[in-house]
């Protein structure tokens, strides 16, 4: 039994605990039964401290609760976990506030997105930021939406762009100061993308950072003719910040229309690149582009992993990157350099680098009206799915699609507000279907697989693969005792050994993860977390 | 963009088709469109429907291509034609498989006598072993109830004489070895990473732990025997005239 306290000391206390500041977010390490942001810290490794579940119980893992959505759409949303309260949101745009420990609902927030929402693949929301008292979502039609996490009650509600213009939100906004920052998707329908900070208490915009320059701005001769005002370079994953430098991370969106470049002619700044911004103004600091003049939809759109590691005998600040278009890269994070780059699936496209880290293009390897087969295919050797950095195996873990490829054909469009820009479409190399949503007996060699692969920063070389039988939409969450969470979409949950990739636990969640799981502990007992179907599922150690 | 599913693009009007050259992939996979989509009305040889014969591309009026696919995506108003929901390359590789009609010709085993070519299947061919048709037969080889409505008859002759010839996926034959040594042999029905489900050779449902398997694959070869010089070619035309005659229920 606990100790009783006088009820003023309790109502204070509990006040106080609930007040998220910058300072708390900033050093979200330092408490590890929560789980602060998206992607647990600032540096976005989605590693957790907690180590009460290691490789020689995590057989004992059992289901704690699952709190079944009242969404059909993928549940992509990783929750938050505040001082003994869950955020999470369940698809297109309600908040729901849940007691970790049991799953029951405090309460839901129900937003209904404008019918001019047409997010380009699926009704989807990855998650909530806080600050204070206050739950920050960004919806399918565009607004972002400030939330009392105490009742569920909307405080603003401030439109970021034309849902009807083909704008839309689905990643998790993120805090830094007083200022939350969320990007725009819509790289499918010709929008010019940005990025942009609003103040946490008004919702009134501070600073707007264009993914592509306009006239004047540098970088904005890498659009011929007017095709900068339609190139796409959507954000629709959260970044990451270093305190330190001040300086914020996105990784930027495919240029439009996604497989025919002609008109588009030049490098196409800043699509399928990470921009370093500074954390008050929004300028830039750098950028480095992974796929220039990009005509195969690579998004940059992957988590920007911080690791400080010791690279070459001199400890440095990195970011560590699995891009969509099959290169694990190192960079220096303080100055963009490119520090390694190198294959973690099969590529066919580039062959290599040059001394500042510019791809090398393989000739003829571009999309034609006949078709031409590339490496990897149009879902990328990984895409979304965040992907985890552990500092103590010193590991890099990345959702991939392994030997897997596309046709790409390419054919002119028209740009029409609010209509899909494309350029057509690439298709399986098996024949006409794609390869998701293929029934799982009719799947050939072919199409390649899914697997957990595991690299070591300093080399890129692979240091062990898990292998799957399907391929996988599921992030990845490691934990400072060497287990590994994930899973793919036969619809399983499993833990592996982070140290060698030896399966250890499974459980079968009858949906497929499309979600990156998180921790947190409640009274000690810690908890993993994952969404899955359209259900969450929590596991903590039998007692 | 991810791509998630079948029905994600929705096309502007593209390039004229002829520029695209099709793999055979393609051309099955516009098979089985046309036989989902298709083939209720206008029959496996697309000539079902009076003054149509698709598979030699004549029509009541000219279209190209590109009107080919609209009428396809969208119907014709005032007929029997409806609307599909298909994407611009899956009504593509329905022409292309339309093409692939007009030049693989017509079964070369002439007419047959259906009643006779029951006997056959039932007799002689020994084909119920693996193949049913209604109630009557095994249910490990694809089942061949609807099969004249589903498939052209060269396509059935070819698959009594070269069963290798084609093979459509979810028709492959699965064989499993456990470590006790016992082999398990029959219809994939799903698989992932860790289990398998079968529909085994003596038409049991099946579920396996792959850690209890010691190999498992699919077979390189067909089970299905050729009937070539097994049967004589009135016997063919036979068995060929009676299975074009099962349209289901």
């Amino acid at each position: 039994m606990t100790r009783r306290l006088p009820l003023s000391f309790i109502l204070v206390a509990g006040s106080l605990a609930a007040q998220v500041s910058f300072d708390r977010l900033v050093n979200a390490d330092k408490e590890p039964q929560n789980w602060l942001t998206y992607s647990g810290t600032m540096m976005s490794q989605r590693y957790t401290q907690l180590t009460q579940i290691t490789p020689a119980n995590v057989k004992n893992l059992e289901l704690q609760w699952v709190f079944q959505a009242r969404s059909l759409e993928k549940f992509e949303a990783t929750p938050l976990v505040v001082d003994g309260i869950m955020y999470t949101v369940q698809a297109p745009n309600d908040v729901v506030a849940l007691d970790p420990v049991t799953g029951r609902v405090f309460w839901s927030y129900s937003y209904a997105p404008s019918t001019d929402a047409r997010p380009c693949c699926g009704r989807v929301n990855r998650g909530v930021a806080i600050a204070g008292d206050t739950l920050f979502m960004g919806t399918i039609d565009a607004h972002l939406i400030a939330v009392d996490a105490k009742n569920g009650r909307p405080l603003w509600n401030t439109t970021v762009a034309e849902a009807k213009a083909g704008y839309a939100i689905t990643h998790a906004p993120l805090v830094i100061k007083d200022k939350v920052i969320v990007g725009v998707a819509g790289g499918e329908y010709g929008i010019r993308g940005f990025i942009a900070a609003y103040d946490v208490r008004t919702g009134k915009e501070v600073w707007r950072f264009n993914t592509i320059p306009g006239p004047g701005e540098a970088g904005h001769e890498s659009w011929s003719g007017d095709s900068w005002k339609t190139g796409g370079a959507s954000v629709w994953v959260t970044g990451s910040y270093d305190p330190a430098l001040n300086l914020t991370y996105w990784g930027i969106g495919n240029a439009g229309p996604d497989y025919n470049g002609d008109k588009r002619q030049g490098d196409n700044l800043y699509s399928s690149a990470v921009v370093a911004l500074d954390g008050d103004t929004g300028k830039l600091k750098w950028y480095y582009q992974f796929s220039p003049h990009d005509e195969f939809d690579y998004d940059a759109v992957q988590v920007p992993v911080l690791a400080d590691i010791t690279w070459q005998g001199q400890p440095r600040k990195t970011m560590l990157w699995a891009n969509r278009n099959g290169f694990f890269y190192v960079l220096d994070r303080a100055t963009g350099k490119f520090l390694l780059g190198k294959p973690f699936v099969e590529v066919n496209w580039a062959n290599g680098f040059d001394e500042i880290g510019r791809p090398k293009r393989v000739p003829g390897k571009v999309p034609t009206p006949e078709g031409t087969v590339i490496f990897p295919g149009n879902q990328g050797g990984t895409n979304w799915y965040s992907p985890s950095f552990s500092p103590h195996t010193g590991l890099f873990y990345i959702p991939s699609w392994v030997n897997y490829s596309s046709v790409y054909i390419k054919a002119e469009e028209d740009f029409e507000e609010g209509k899909r820009f494309v350029g057509t479409s690439p298709r399986s190399v098996i024949g006409g279907a794609a390869a998701a949503g293929a029934k799982i007996n009719t799947r050939r060699e072919d199409e390649g697989y899914g697997a957990i692969r595991a690299i070591d920063p300093m080399t890129g070389d692979r240091k062990w693969e898990y292998k799957m039988n399907d391929v996988t939409d599921a992030g990845v969450m490691t934990t400072a005792s060497d287990l590994l969470f994930s899973g793919g979409r036969e619809g399983y949950f499993y833990a592996l050994d982070a140290r060698n990739g030896e399966l250890l636990w499974k459980a079968a969640v009858g949906g497929g993860v499309a979600s990156g799981p998180m921790s947190y502990a409640v009274n000690g007992r810690q908890y993993i977390a994952v969404s899955a179907g359209n259900a969450l599922f929590v596991y903590a150690l039998k007692q | 963009m991810r791509i998630l599913g079948l029905s994600i693009f929705v096309l502007a009007a593209g390039q004229l088709m002829a520029q695209h050259t099709y793999t055979p992939a393609d051309i099955q996979e516009g098979g089985r469109l046309f036989r989902v989509n298709c083939v209720l009305c206008h029959g496996p040889e697309g000539d079902q429907v009076a003054g149509i014969d698709l598979g030699h591309a004549r029509f009541r009026q000219a279209y190209s291509d590109n009107a080919l696919v609209k009428i396809i995506q969208n119907g014709i108003a005032g007929t029997s034609m409806p609307p599909h929901n298909l994407q611009e390359f899956q009504t593509e590789i329905i022409i292309a498989y339309l093409r692939s009609i007009a030049t693989s010709g017509r079964a070369v085993s002439g007419n047959g006598d259906a009643a006779r070519g029951k006997a056959i299947f039932e007799g002689k061919g020994g084909c119920t072993a693996c193949h049913r048709v209604g109630t009557n037969g095994s249910r490990v080889g694809p089942d061949l109830s609807d099969i004249g409505a589903l498939r052209r008859t060269v396509e059935i002759e070819r698959s009594l004489l070269e069963p290798n010839e084609e093979v459509l996926p979810q028709n492959r034959y699965y064989r499993a070895v456990t470590k006790q040594g016992e082999t398990i042999t029959g219809r994939l029905l799903n698989i992932d990473t860790f289990t398998v489900q079968m529909l085994d050779s003596k038409e049991r449902l099946v579920s396996l732990q792959r850690s209890d398997l010691r190999e498992s694959g699919f077979l390189a070869d067909s089970p299905m025997p050729s009937y070539r010089n097994k049967l004589t070619a009135q016997e063919l035309a036979d068995v060929v005239t009676y299975l074009g005659s099962l349209k289901g229920l």
